[in-house]
């Protein structure tokens, strides 16, 4: 990229400000910094962040509400770091357009690796798909094709259907409700247990070890990510 | 008694512990009135008063005397009491004011007096026992003659008996004996002078009473018996404070308690010995046979003795048999006692030849033990009986006579039959068996007139000439005469023998009694059966209606528990007495010495240390409620009910005492634990952290890595720390909302093993899920976290590069899950323990690191999942393997693809 990708940093904590700066300056960002919600509000115009890393526990304007008022007229890329076991504010983060999450207390690897796959999503959103290749999988989105290691893989139809949306959100979480709404509809929004005897027949199909997965994971509590190959993640 | 180790003995330990809390009594003893002990006490209280005591006047009397009024000057007086006794009106001290006045001090006069009938206590010394135990100091004044012990010996001297008597226990409890004293001659001049009070008496007398000697002998013994009380402490502080002395010897004394009414003097005789050698002294009353022909009079008197002995602080026992020298001195010999007191025999020469002489006897057979024969003052010095009892008296019956008369009704008709086969000698036999008849079925005097009739009988129908009262032949005469001597001998020894079997009897029944209600009481656990057996047993035994209190749960005072017939109320004046009872640990209420005029008799249900119940019984009839029997069976019932009563609280208190002492050591764990494992990794990560920012050109970049890995690891590590205790946490407070959903079971296990991919970096991980396991409804999170722990702690507890399993499969409607390790396994005797909060198996030394909560959370969430987990050993090699069972949801069991999905 030409000019460095600006993020806003939401978080009241500075401490967890400060350390966000100097790691993601030193990994090529501009960062800029809001300590609540309403600062952000008057941030967001002003600066155009490419993404924005925000902090579910904010005081006074909640985070959840900050979402859904940036994503009224904005599609900027949402990553939402929370607490350990709220699966619940996860969910709903997510649910409300957030596009992955980072939970506290996170390693920088994780950050990374999520903060490119939602950028890489920003920018890819137009324009052709390519084939996913990761490990000896590769997947044609447009030939509705899957191999691994050269030879084919037999898929049902559904199955193609929560793959294919697996890999178009690649590296990115996806709840339960949003892959049961992709692919059965939004009736079948609550079925959770469909969707899990279908990823346990593509981890069958696709992965080397089924019981330990290397390509689809489980975000307990939360619903699957696709894994990206090894050398785009951070 | 008195540890020779040096150790202080327990009996003073506790004596100085009881001590504490109660108010402190002084008593100016006196020899004789008009020595100027009330003069003493009030010099000594306005001394107190301008230290800035709080003293008041409970009842001090002047007689007029003006030097006595001038020393009230300035003190508070409470205002007696006014009783209104058959038309006169008695002024007594107002017990229930002084006690909410509650000064620090008060002076109470002549110890020994007798309150006004309808007081609360019938006396004064009774009513100063509650004065101390209320915890207020106590002045007052005793002559020597109203000592109880010395009441007789003093007599003797003085030739005047004083009824009023205070026990020596109140001398022996008192803080502070202050001798007044004034030589005699300077007393009579006194009494010449008119400056001394006395009661109006013979004039003879009270001249007898004032002479020399007279005053002399009062003044030693009152010396004497303070001496003695000095000593004592000084033994009661030396005791209490281990100091070794020159203990006496064990000496025991005893003495033989009779009817006969000198026994008092005896008694007292008995506890000067004892108090002069300082042993300990028992009364002993041999029950035999003579026992039942006692009057009731008799029988109350030895009853009484026994109470004095007690009150005067010995031990009573009461032991049946038949010879009274053979059980004394068995008794003797079996309890090492040293002397023995008895009474001098009053009966005459003739009789002793006859009957033995128990003395005689009792020297003999005591060899080396010490007889003092005592003749002790006839004069009646019964106590007051602290209950009265109501004699047991049987009605006559017409029946017996009857019976007799039909069985030599009967003789005669035999006689008459025989009298053609046999000789007219030998028929009276048959009158005998029919007078031994009666003796056995009727007792005594029905078998008396039995003889007398069979005499009769005999006379009139078969000696010449027949059918007259006269007796021809001089031989038959004299068969007569042997016939009915013979007849009178058979009915005596046979009626003995039946009352004995009598007693007997009913003493067994009484035993079996007390037996099955011990054995009874040995295995009731909870409360409210104990005391609704105690009443029902109370009631029936003794036929009273019985009901008891216990001090109430939330509320001062006591209440209700049980009663046979049910009771659940009690008007005022019963429950003042319950309550006085339980706060003075003595009788109270109908027939006793406190609050007489309830309906029913309130007695302590006590053990050794302290009330634990309050009895309550009645009856209908009129007048006492028990007799001397019943009253000490009574006792005895209410001594094991104390007894299991006191047990079951103890339980209770040792289930609570192990339920905080259980809390307590999980709250110190806890805090051990928190803070040494966290302290821990803390310690790392600021060393390290702080060391490279120290010295950043020491280190290469090899090191910085190593260096920047180990903060990693102990960061993470503390992270782990830290979200067990948040776990543990939800899991105590109940805080955990269960998000119940089918999961896959080889998806959560592919979860958590890669969450816990650095944990298990060092081991080689195999993993056998079975293919076709049902889905199980679980809260996917909280159970990741359960096969989390699991491998986390299979990590830790396994050398490097050991292998880890992890295999589920079916097994029937359950799921089993299995992590199993190839460390050092567990000890058998911790299998359940492991799972306990902060358990941690001690390997060798080396204490491996965490809080000791992960197995514990599992088994938590495991079993709020509806699960249950278990440790044991490897069978094949060494290590550990932790099994989870979950029950399998049926429905999806089969179905792998639900209906609605198509493809």
């Amino acid at each position: 990229m030409a000019r460095p990708l600006t993020v806003l940093v939401v978080d009241d904590e500075p401490p967890i400000r400060r350390f966000l700066r100097t790691s993601l300056t030193a990994a090529g960002y501009r960062v800029s910094e809001a300590e609540d919600g309403a600062a952000a509000t008057r941030l967001l115009p002003a600066e155009k962040p490419d993404l924005v890393i925000l902090d579910l526990g904010l005081p006074g304007k909640s985070g959840l509400e900050l979402i859904s008022e940036i994503r009224a007229n904005s599609t900027v890329p949402i990553v939402v770091l929370s607490a350990r076991h709220d699966e619940r504010s996860k969910v709903e983060a997510l649910d409300l357009g957030a596009d992955d999450y980072v939970s506290k207390p996170f390693g920088m690897d994780e950050l990374m690796a999520r903060l490119r796959a939602a950028l890489r999503h920003a920018f890819q959103a137009q324009g052709e798909l390519p084939v996913f290749v990761s490990g000896d999988l590769a997947v044609d989105l447009v030939r509705r094709h899957v191999t691994r290691s050269g030879h084919e893989v037999k898929l049902s139809p559904k199955e193609f259907d929560l793959l294919r949306h697996l890999v178009m959100h690649a590296g990115k979480v996806l709840t339960h409700r949003q892959l049961l709404r992709e692919v059965w509809g939004p009736a079948q929004a609550e079925e959770v247990q469909y969707l899990r005897v279908f990823i346990r027949g593509l981890r069958q199909k696709l992965e080397p070890d089924p019981t330990r997965p290397v390509h689809i994971l489980t975000e307990l509590g939360v619903g699957y990510r696709l894994q990206l190959p090894p050398e785009q993640r951070a | 008694m008195a540890e020779r180790d040096g150790r202080p003995s327990p009996e003073a330990l506790l004596a100085a512990a009881k001590q504490e809390g109660r108010g402190k009594l002084k008593i100016f003893l006196g020899a004789a009135p008009g020595v100027g002990k009330t003069y003493e006490m009030l010099l000594a209280a306005q001394a107190k008063r301008r230290d800035g005591a709080d003293v008041v006047v409970g009842v001090v009397e002047t007689h007029g005397r003006r030097e006595t009024e001038a020393l009230l000057e300035g003190l508070e007086v409470i205002p007696r009491r006014e009783v209104d006794y058959k038309g006169h009106l008695l002024a007594e001290m107002d017990l229930d004011a002084i006690l909410k006045r509650h000064p620090e001090l008060v002076l109470v006069d002549e110890l020994a007096h007798t309150n006004a009938p309808g007081s609360r206590h019938p006396k004064r010394y009774v009513d100063v026992e509650e004065l101390i135990a209320a915890g207020i100091d106590v002045f007052t004044t005793l002559n020597i003659q109203h000592v109880e012990s010395l009441n007789d010996v003093v007599a003797r001297i003085t030739r005047i008996r004083v009824r009023e008597t205070v026990p020596d226990s109140i001398l022996d409890q008192a803080d502070d004996i202050e001798v007044v004293d004034l030589s005699p001659e300077d007393l009579i001049k006194r009494l010449r002078e008119g400056k001394v009070y006395v009661p109006q008496q013979a004039e003879r007398a009270v001249r007898h009473y004032f002479s020399q000697g007279n005053l002399t002998a009062l003044r030693e013994l009152a010396l004497r018996r303070t001496a003695q009380r000095v000593d004592e402490q000084l033994l009661s502080h030396m005791r209490a404070h281990a100091i070794s002395g020159p203990w006496p010897a064990g000496e025991r004394v005893l003495v033989c308690v009779s009817e006969a009414p000198s026994t008092g003097g005896l008694i007292r005789y008995a506890r000067r010995v004892a108090d002069h050698l300082r042993a300990p002294w028992t009364a002993v009353y041999v029950e035999t046979t003579r026992t039942h022909r006692l009057s009731v009079a008799e029988r109350d008197r030895i009853a009484d003795f026994l109470r004095l002995a007690e009150r005067l602080g010995a031990s009573t026992i009461t032991i049946p048999g038949r010879n009274i020298a053979d059980e004394v001195a068995a008794y003797a010999a079996a309890n090492n006692i040293t002397q023995i007191v008895i009474g001098k025999s009053s009966r005459s020469r003739w009789f002793e030849m006859v009957h033995g002489s128990v003395v005689h006897e009792l020297v003999r057979k005591t060899g080396s033990i010490s007889v003092h024969v005592i003749s002790a003052d006839d004069s009646d010095a019964v106590p007051p009986k602290s209950i009265q009892t109501r004699p047991d008296f049987e009605p006559i019956r017409i029946q017996p006579y009857l019976g007799s008369a039909g069985s030599i009704a009967v003789a005669l008709g035999v006689g008459l039959l025989l009298k053609h086969f046999i000789a007219v000698q030998s028929i009276s036999l048959v009158f005998l068996m029919a007078v031994l008849a009666s003796a056995i079925a009727w007792g005594l005097w029905p078998s008396l007139i039995a003889a007398i009739a069979s005499m009769l009988a005999y006379n009139f129908f078969f000696l010449p000439p027949l059918y007259t009262f006269t007796v021809a032949d001089p031989e038959n005469v004299l068969a007569l005469f042997f016939f009915l001597i013979v007849a009178v001998i058979v009915s005596n020894l046979t009626a003995r023998t039946r009352s004995q079997v009598l007693t007997a009897r009913s003493r067994a029944k009484t035993t079996a009694e007390l037996y099955a209600f011990s054995r009874k009481v040995a295995g009731i656990g909870a409360l409210d059966d104990l005391l609704w057996a105690t009443a029902y047993q109370i009631s029936s035994m003794l036929k009273v209606r019985a009901v008891l209190l216990m001090p109430a749960k939330d509320a001062e005072g006591l209440e209700v528990a049980s009663g046979y017939p049910p009771e659940d109320r009690l008007d005022q004046t019963d429950m003042a007495a319950a309550r006085w009872t339980w706060e003075h640990n003595r009788a109270a209420g109908r027939g006793a010495d406190t609050l007489p005029g309830g309906k029913r008799l309130f007695l302590p249900l006590r053990t050794g240390s302290g009330p634990v119940g309050v009895l309550g019984i009645d009856r209908d009839t009129p007048g006492p409620l028990l007799t001397p029997d019943d009253r000490r069976l009574l006792d005895a019932l209410c001594d094991q009910a104390a007894v299991a009563i006191e047990r079951i609280s103890l339980a209770k208190g040792l289930d609570e005492a192990r339920l905080l002492a259980e809390t307590e050591r999980l709250r110190g764990a806890l805090l051990t634990s928190i803070s040494h494992d966290l302290r821990t990794p803390l310690a790392s990560i600021l060393g390290a952290v702080s060391s490279l920012r120290r010295f950043p050109e020491k280190y290469g970049p090899a090191e910085r890595e190593d260096l920047l890995a180990t903060l990693q690891d102990e960061a993470e590590r503390l992270n782990r720390f830290v979200c067990n205790l948040l776990d543990m946490t939800r899991l105590e407070s109940g805080a955990i909302e269960l998000k119940l959903e089918l999961i896959d079971v080889a998806e959560i296990v592919g979860s958590a093993l890669q969450r816990a991919g650095n944990v298990l970096a060092g081991h080689h991980v195999e993993v056998d899920i079975a293919p076709d396991l049902p889905m199980l409804r679980l809260d996917a999170v909280l159970f990741e976290q359960v096969l989390f722990n699991l491998l986390d702690n299979a990590a830790k507890y396994s050398p490097p590069a050991s292998r880890i399993d992890i295999r589920a499969t079916r097994d029937g409607g359950l799921v089993e899950i299995e992590v199993a390790d190839e460390g050092s396994g567990i000890p058998a005797a911790d299998r359940e323990h492991v799972f306990d909060k902060f358990y941690r198996v001690q390997a060798q030394d080396r204490r491996r690191a965490g809080t000791g909560l992960g197995l514990a959370i599992c088994r938590g969430f495991v079993e709020s999942l509806g699960g249950w987990i278990v440790a044991r050993n490897r069978r094949d090699r060494s290590g550990a393997v932790l099994t989870i069972r979950m029950p399998a949801e049926p429905e999806i069991a089969g179905a792998r693809q639900p209906a609605l999905a198509h493809g």
